[in-house]
Order: structure tokens, then sequence, then C-alpha cells
């Protein structure tokens, strides 16, 4: 029982990071339709920040924690002005294509600053010991990665639901001609709702530093599984994103622990259930048909 | 709705096609032949060979992209597959290269069938992100299947035999490779002005005026899918006779990714840029590398990026538009022959 709890409680965590970046890019979707191919890059990006502002800088954890998301954040405003903006009238594909050539630049651009071997992080002062929950065990690290991720989705969650930006970037998404129509500047949200979504991946990326390698290429293979994750729960759907990306988390964990002797189950469960879900629901489970295009 | 089409440019080949007088494209074609019968005396023979791989591949994606409306970007599991299965017929069965090349094209089309079903339920960018998911899939099969595929090894000291024939110099596999890719490329050009490929453009351009024809619009764009996946495999197929040695790097989606660019560089839609893009893409690597610089993504990705911004209508785009405006000034404009 008490592994069966373990195995669990590390499938939420690795879900944590696969509901921030899917999070990220379904919100980026519903304003621009642009499917962000650099998102794993943009996670990347936050990891080796974090280990760069400590190693040149000094500038702990914390600080990192919200730094890192703000500078990337700024940074997803200044593609989406100069790169992303020219290309929105234009069919999606060509931004997908867009980003996709930013994530060779930026991946070749570390890549050649600083190598391809893996950085080890420290754990951040004060979540070095473990929690106890009674039966078990578990890394405090870990456990605040949960709860931190959980606090940002429910926060995201209430920004869009309860607040006057939530409720304009919602109908931007449904309606955008009509909401135009309703006197409602569209544009001027859309560059703040891009660099939002970077900053989540960056706060992904962040949190990822002390757990996972930091290196060029941690967000390459990524991206492709978070991709996956957002058709199963529905690109653009935000509460979809985030329960997939927990989902196949706990999916991806109960798969390497119990059939462990099989590890080719828990690396392509996830485009096995992507495939099942199209047969069954081709526009995700949480998401809704679009007219045929 | 597809990249091809939003900016209102109808696909150039069958625009240009039909727009140049017939001695410029038997000039064109002679060119071209005679491009492809020069190349290994200009390059190293090796690079030469890569060229024709990717030529194929690119064409081959273009055929989807262009003429479908759909951008896949999974086609390294074909590629890569085939890649695989011809290495492996090769050295296990040890019959003439072509026919391990055929093999693995059949066995890249065979994968085509399922992941195209599943695929073509989706348009436009869940299109491509599907078939990126699924080339990611049979990336990790292939990892995890190490005794058939060498896992991070590879698959090693793939012979290449032709009749008896010493083909183990790249200059003279060049020469016993360049039927293959004709033919793979005159296929490409078949498929595209045959009745089929006229319903693939018109579901392209408008898939509910197509179905409401009665055209089974799923249908044909799974045997289009099936049909360009066979092409790839044929230049994957090629690339592991070319190299002697097949790597996971095949099956990876920067591969995919690199076929893309290839079409987007020599222009959507237009099937022979592909061809020049292939030509040019391999060209610059082999000179980055050879030049000792690492980070050759840093150089191609912001090449792409320049390219998506501003010219977007690619090599062969941009040419055939400058002849065509030239033509309509010169010559009264005659539309609607061909």
């Amino acid at each position: 029982m008490s592994s069966f709890l373990q195995h669990t409680f590390d499938g939420l965590v690795s879900g944590a990071f696969l509901a921030l970046l899917a999070l990220g890019l379904s919100v980026i979707f519903g304003m621009l339709r642009v499917v962000n191919f650099a998102h794993g890059a943009c996670y990347m990006l936050g990891a080796v920040g974090t280990y760069l502002l400590l190693t040149e800088f000094g500038i702990p954890f914390w600080w990192a924690l919200l730094i890192v998301p703000l500078v990337l954040g700024a940074f997803g405003m200044a593609v989406e002005r100069t790169l992303v903006h020219p290309l929105a009238r234009l069919d999606p594909l060509y931004n997908f294509l867009l980003t996709f050539g930013l994530t060779l630049v930026l991946q070749d651009l570390v890549k050649l600053r600083y190598g391809t071997t893996s950085s080890p992080y420290a754990t951040p002062a004060g979540l070095t010991g473990t929690v106890d929950f009674g039966l078990f065990d578990f890394p405090a690290y870990r456990v605040f990665v949960l709860a931190f991720a959980a606090v940002a989705c429910a926060g995201v969650w209430w920004l869009l639901g309860h607040t006057r930006v939530g409720m304009v970037v919602r109908a931007a998404t449904e309606r955008p001609e009509l909401t135009r129509a309703l006197g409602i500047d569209v544009g001027r949200w859309v560059t703040p709702v891009f660099g939002f979504g970077i900053a989540l991946a960056a706060v992904a990326g962040v949190l990822a530093a002390p757990m996972r390698a930091v290196n060029p290429l941690m967000g390459a293979d990524l991206v492709i599984v978070v991709f996956a994750v957002v058709v199963i729960g529905g690109l653009g759907s935000i509460f979809g994103s985030v329960a997939a990306g927990f989902g196949i988390g706990l999916v991806q964990a109960w798969g390497e622990s119990y059939l462990d002797q099989w590890p080719i189950v828990a690396q392509t469960s996830v485009f096995v259930i992507m495939a099942v879900v199209l047969l069954w629901r081709p526009a995700g489970l949480f998401g809704r048909e679009e007219a045929p295009a | 709705m597809s990249v091809a089409t939003k900016p209102r440019r109808a696909p150039s080949l069958l625009r240009a096609a039909s727009g140049a007088p017939p001695w410029l494209r038997w000039a064109l074609l002679a060119a071209g032949l005679a491009v492809a019968l020069w190349l290994p005396n200009g390059l190293y023979p090796a690079v030469a060979v890569d060229i024709l791989c990717w030529a194929l591949f690119a064409v081959a994606v273009d055929l989807l992209l262009g003429y479908t409306g759909l951008l896949s970007f999974g086609h390294a599991a074909f590629w890569g597959t085939s890649a695989y299965a011809s290495g492996l017929v090769a050295i296990h069965a040890g019959v003439p290269f072509p026919v391990a090349v055929l093999a693995g094209a059949l066995v890249a089309a065979a994968l085509a069938v399922p992941i195209g079903y599943l695929a073509v339920r989706r348009t436009g960018i869940y299109f491509a992100m599907v078939t990126l998911a699924f080339a990611q899939l049979v990336y990790y099969v292939a990892n995890n299947r190490r005794g058939l595929t060498g896992g991070e090894n590879g698959l090693q000291s793939v012979p290449r035999e032709l009749f008896g024939l010493d083909l183990t110099d790249a200059y003279y596999f060049y020469y016993a490779a360049l039927p293959v890719v004709l033919l793979g490329l005159w296929a490409a050009w078949r498929i595209v002005n045959s009745p089929f490929g006229r319903v693939l453009v018109g579901i392209r351009d408008n898939p509910a005026r197509a179905r409401a024809l009665g055209y089974p619009v799923h249908r044909y764009k799974l045997l289009a899918f099936v049909l360009s996946a066979f092409l790839a495999g044929l230049g994957g197929g090629l690339f592991a006779m070319g190299h002697r040695f097949v790597t996971l790097d095949t099956l990876h989606w920067t591969t995919s990714g690199k076929a893309v660019v290839m079409v987007v560089l020599g222009g959507i839609g237009t099937l022979w840029g592909g061809v020049l893009g292939a030509g040019l893409l391999v060209r610059l690597e082999d000179w980055l590398s050879f030049s000792g610089f690492e980070a050759v993504g840093l150089v191609t990705g912001a090449l792409f990026v320049v390219v998506v911004l501003v010219f977007r209508r690619g090599l062969w785009g941009t040419a055939a538009d400058l002849l065509r405006r030239r033509a309509r000034k010169s010559v009264a404009p005659s539309e609607g022959d061909g």
C-alpha cells in the first residue's frame, strides 16, 4: 500500500510539470491559435536560467523562482511582438514552423555556450528534508513542487474564471470577432497572454532545476509528450490540459514501477492513450469539436 | 485551410507549368538531369548521395503539405523505419540494394496505414502534432527493440550489393541510386498531375465541397499519406545504403523537421522546390560541420525563422512568380490552358 502511494505521489509530481507546460500551451493556443513548439525550449531556458543565476550571480532558488519567469515572460512578449505577430493573419501552421525554428536556435545557443553536459542543482535550503505523512516519507522538495504547481494551476483557473482579464481572454478565445465588435480591444491582450504562457513554462523549468538534469536538450523530447497531453485533454481546454497532465504523469509513474521489466510501456503510454482518444473523441476528452477546417 | 492556400497562391508547379512555354519546361528538365548527372563530380560523392535521399524525402513531404494541405511533422517515422527495414533486409537477405530499399519503403507504407488512419481525423495544426507524437512513439519502440535495431549503437555495416558490382565507392553508388530517386520523383510528379492529385488539391482548397461532391475525403487523404510515406521510405532506405549504417537519429523529430525546412525553403506546393531545398540545406550543413561549427541548428533554425517570416514562397515559388509576372508583361495573358 505504502509503495503504491509512493508511486502515485511520484506520478503526481511529474504530472505537475506536464500540467504546467500543457496549461501554458493551452492558454497561448486559446488566445492566439498558435501552438508554441518552443515551449520545451522555454522550459529548458527556465532551468538553465535558474542554474546560471546561482552559479554566475549567486542568486538562490527562491529569487530565481520570481526572476526567471518574469524575465522569460518579457522575452516571450518580445518574441510575440517581433516574430509571432507578423504571422498572426496567416495559417497557424506558419507560427508552428516559426517556433520550431526558434527551438533549434535556442537549444543550440545554450549548447554552444554551456555544452551538453548536465549540471546538478542543489535542493533549495529549507526543503532538503522529508515530510512525514505517517505511513510514508516524501522528499520535502517534491511536496513543494506538487503544492506549488497545484496552486499555480488553480490560480490560473481563478484568473480566467473570476477576473475581468480572464473574462476578456475567454471571450476572445470563444468568439474573437464578436468580442471585438463589443468594443473590447482583443489585440491588447495577445502579447501579455503569450508572455504569461511562456512564464508558466519558465516556472516549470525553475521547479525542474533541482530535480532533473539541467541540459540544453531537457525540453526537446518533453515538448512532444506535452503535445500529446494537450491533444488528449483537448487543445485550448484549460481544465483538460491540467487534468490530462496529472493523469498522464500518474499513468507513466505506475507503468514505470509496476511494469518496470517493460520500460517501453511507460515511455509510449501517452502516445497510445492519445491514439485511443483520437478514435473515441477526436477533439480530446474535454475539448469541443471545432467547425471542420 | 492549409499553409499553401491561406495566402491565395495556387500550387506554383501547376500554374508555372501552364504559364511557362514548353521549351522552358524541357530546358529545365534537361538542366536538372544534367546537374544530377554531374553532381558527384562537383561535390563529395557522399554529400551528393545525401542530397538525392533528402530530395526524395522533401518531395514526399511536399506531396502531403503542398498538395493535400497536411503538414506531417512525423515523417521521420517512415524515413527511419524504412532505413532500418532496408538495412535489416540487406544484412540478412543479401539481396541487391534496390530490392532492400523497396522492401523498406513497403514496410514504411504499411506503418503509414494505421498512423494515417488516426491522423487524418484531424487537420491543420492538430495533424502536425498527432503525426509528431506517433513518430515519437516509433522512435521509443526502435530505441527499446535493441536486439533488432541496435538501440543507441544503431545498425552497423549495412552491405550494398548490386549483382556483384563493387559499390563501396560512394561515387559509383551515387549513379546506382540515381535511377531509384528519379523514379520516385517521377512517381510524385505523376501523382500530383493525375486525376487523383487534382482531387487532393480540391480537398486541400475546399474539403467541404469535395465531400459534397461525393469524394471520400478521409480515404483520399489516407492514400496520399501512404504514398508519401512510401516515397519518404524510398529516400530513407537509400540513406541507409548510402551511409552503410542506421542510427536512431533517422527516427527523431529533428529529422522530420529538417524535411519540412527543406520544403518551405524550396517552396510549399512546388514539388521541385523540395529538391532545391534539400540540395541547399545538405550542402549548408556539410559546409558548417566541415568548417568546425558545431551549432548547426543555430544556423538552420535562424535561416528557417527568416524564411517563414519573409520568404514564404520559397526559392522555386519565387522564381515561378517572377517568371509568371514577366510572361504576363510580355505576352497577352493566356490563362486556362493546361
